[in-house]
């Protein structure tokens, strides 16, 4: 497996404060990667550090599969959190500047600019000022100038915060076209819902230290704990659960005595759910039995507990 | 085009194309001419104000002595006792009422004269006042003495010393001041573009913190790129700013002159070229040959190397100086935060100008100038206003000049490095208002 990005026991300290301790990641070429955990856990140094902009203490970047230097920014596109337009300055000439800092000639920024503008259909706001422009549609700009220069990887710190759904949704696809055409993306962000559909690896960083990561559909298989919602329609319900209770934990069951519905949530020993569902079935109708699957936000608290057990 | 060119570009556009630097610009010279003419016809109507003072002199002296002039004139009262004096001088709503008694001698007269007035009367009005009684009592003593009036005319023709340098070169008044005051005027210009650019460069980078933008800014570039392409991009502008207005004060200023009808000649004589001056110069009245020599003085001046210097101070000064702006900018989250920082930058600068002032005019190479023309953070300043007395000989040592550029230069060497530490820290950190010892722990990160 190749990889974009490869950070090996990286270590950043503010004075007493470790933002930072042995972190190591490694991105693999053309995936969606998510970067998670909370506010001060480290995402945002990690992020600065990969885009140069402050460089660690110990520990190195491969970007691939050559260690980091100058010339790379110019293969990354990165849209850090804090971030903001010139507000006196014309959207097109605003948008040419920023891509030149990343290397592109005028002509090519501006043709690249031209097309982009069409493609989100803002192609009139060439001359408008950013201070006359909305906070949604200032974040469109700085999502073209973030993608404009073509990078081979893409760092999104927080990238749905300030977007409004429908503008949100435009980016998200826009995102995923550009990982069909080969980019690789980061996300980082401590709302782990909103990219987790996405992302096929994620890293977990907790004070400044890594407590998980790997392939997203790995982690949830190696955190599913064989829970199953249920939904059956069955006569004396009650009495059904009570019976399963002495072989199985049941949690939150409710019986709708005038319909003959019962549902509640099971827990077994193994994945192997045919015997169950084999009695299950002889005993009444099954509506639904649907596998409860964690989701990052509880595999994280899961993780962040057993971690400070452990400690 | 490389990033620091882009970002000096970028820079010099977003503040020339700044609504209130373009009105500057263009209002700072009318204004500038429009303050002049205004003070001048100010001070012309202060002083057409004539004051009337009714003299009531009892005494056989003082008839001749109280002439009328353009500010004072003196109504001489008869036959009026003092208090109907002091009466019709109210009624007449005049200044004053001098009143002379009578008296045997001058001496007695002006011991006993008085001057009445509704208020404390202004002192140069006494003064004036004083000085003719003053001079009446010389004359008198003199005359007691058996000076007639005609020798005493003659002692008191007008004297001044005739001066050399040990070259036999001429020397002429005030040449000194002179000199002083030119570089004092460079140096002023340069404390004057520290303040206003330096503010301009930190105004700046706390724009770029507050609007968000300066992460994504140095994703591209380094942050001393964007320090140093900020200092440079605002200079420029600075510069074209100075440009515009020493030409259009210029062009104001000659067409103003004109207008009034002032006589221009003036400064026409003191361009003419010194070598030209010369053959002609014995045909002129006394008066316009001093101003000559005054004017020969000025052009030998050696205008090339101050310049020369000028540009060297002015250029290392001001990326000192906008350098610490710039880290300034950088550590706080908004113009109002920035008090406790500037006024210790701001100083050394005034330092500069009050020492260069008070004792560089008046002794330019004794210790206190020689010091603050080491002194990194005056130099620029105080040297320049040494250096219009030349280099070498008679001027500034040749081992000051370069001891001053050196400590000169390695402080901005370090001071640029040090302030380049800070702003990459500072542009980072929002919402803390960062305190000294804060700005020392970035040092080191």
């Amino acid at each position: 497996m190749n990889s974009i990005l490869v950070a090996e026991q990286i270590t950043k300290q503010f004075g007493p404060h470790f933002a930072l301790k042995n972190v190591s990641l490694e991105i693999p070429t053309n995936s969606i990667y998510g970067l998670l955990g909370p506010n001060g856990a480290g995402k945002t140094t990690l992020l600065r550090i990969i885009n140069q902009i402050t460089f660690p203490d110990s520990g190195h970047v491969l970007f691939n599969g050559e260690p980091l230097k100058a010339e790379h920014i110019a293969m990354i596109g990165y849209l850090p959190e804090e971030r903001g337009l010139y507000k006196s300055m014309k959207v097109g000439e605003q948008a040419l500047y920023l891509a030149q800092l990343k290397g592109l000639s005028k002509a090519e920024a501006k043709k690249r600019l031209l097309y982009w503008f069409e493609r989100l259909e803002i192609g009139d706001w060439w001359n408008k000022k950013i201070q006359e422009l909305s906070k949604g549609m200032a974040q469109k700009i700085q999502f073209i100038v973030t993608v404009l220069h073509e990078p081979k990887l893409l760092i999104f710190d927080e990238p749905f915060s300030g977007f409004d759904p429908i503008n949100a949704n435009i980016i998200k696809e826009e995102i995923l076209h550009l990982k069909e055409r080969g980019t690789s993306i980061i996300f980082s962000t401590h709302r782990m819902e909103s990219v987790e559909e996405i992302c096929e690896y994620i890293a977990l960083l907790h004070n400044a230290e890594k407590i998980l990561d790997g392939k997203l559909s790995d982690i949830k298989k190696q955190y599913k704990n064989n829970i199953f919602n249920v939904g059956m329609a069955i006569q004396e319900g009650e009495s059904f659960v009570n019976e399963l209770s002495e072989k199985f934990q049941i949690a939150s069951s409710a019986y709708d005595k005038a319909e003959a519905r019962l549902q509640f949530q099971i827990q077994l020993p193994s994945e192997d759910t045919r015997h169950l569902l084999n009695h299950l079935s002889s005993r009444g109708t099954v509506h639904y039995f649907v596998e409860t699957i964690p989701s990052a936000n509880d595999i994280f608290i899961k993780t962040v507990q057993s971690k400070s057990v452990y400690e | 085009m490389s990033k620091l060119g882009l970002i000096i570009k970028r820079e010099y556009l977003a503040k020339v194309r700044n609504k209130s630097f373009v009105i500057m610009t263009f209002l700072s010279p009318i204004l500038m001419v429009g303050m002049i003419v205004l003070i001048a016809y100010l001070t012309k109507i202060n002083d057409s104000e004539t004051r009337v003072i009714s003299v009531l002199n009892e005494s056989p002296f003082f008839s001749t002595d109280f002439g009328s002039t353009e500010s004072t004139s003196y109504l001489v009262l008869k036959d009026l006792t003092l208090e109907e004096a002091k009466d019709s001088t109210i009624a007449l709503n005049f200044y004053g009422l001098l009143y002379i008694p009578e008296g045997s001698t001058v001496e007695d007269v002006s011991k006993s004269a008085y001057f009445f007035t509704k208020e404390a009367p202004n002192a140069s009005i006494t003064a004036k006042l004083d000085a003719v009684f003053q001079e009446r009592l010389r004359q008198e003593k003199l005359v007691d003495l058996g000076v007639s009036a005609k020798e005493f005319e003659a002692i008191d023709s007008g004297f001044q010393l005739q001066t050399e340098t040990f070259e036999g070169v001429q020397n002429l008044k005030g040449i000194n001041e002179i000199k002083a005051f030119i570089g004092g005027g460079f140096g002023y210009l340069i404390m004057m573009f520290i303040i206003i650019y330096g503010g301009f460069v930190m105004r700046s980078v706390i724009e770029e913190k507050t609007s968000r933008i300066i992460e994504v800014i140095i994703s591209s570039v380094r942050p001393f790129q964007l320090m140093m392409g900020k200092i440079i991009g605002t200079s420029l502008a600075g510069l074209t700013q100075f440009a515009i207005w020493i030409f259009s004060a210029g062009i104001l200023l000659f067409v103003v002159m004109s207008f009034l009808g002032l006589d221009t000649s003036g400064i026409q004589n003191a361009a003419v070229l010194p070598g030209a001056s010369v053959n002609g110069m014995a045909a002129m009245p006394t008066e316009v040959n001093e101003m000559q020599l005054y004017a020969n003085e000025l052009f030998q001046i050696p205008w090339a190397m101050l310049i020369f210097f000028f540009m060297i101070y002015f250029v290392l000064g001001y990326l000192i100086y906008s350098s610490i702006y710039a880290a300034i900018g950088a550590a706080v989250d908004n113009e109002t935060d920035t008090q406790q920082f500037i006024f210790p930058i701001i100083l050394p600068l005034m330092l500069a100008i009050y020492v260069g002032f008070f004792s560089v005019f008046s002794n330019p190479h004794g210790p206190i100038a020689v010091g603050f023309s080491l002194f990194p953070l005056t130099s620029p300043i105080v040297m320049l206003m040494r250096l219009p007395g030349g280099i070498g000989d008679g001027g500034v040592p040749i081992w000051q000049l370069m001891l001053s550029i050196a400590l000169l230069v390695g402080t901005f060497i370090g001071i640029v490095w040090l302030a380049a530490k800070i702003y990459r820290v500072g542009i980072l950190m929002y919402g803390k208002k960062p305190s000294y010892k804060e700005l020392f722990k970035w040092l080191k990160y």
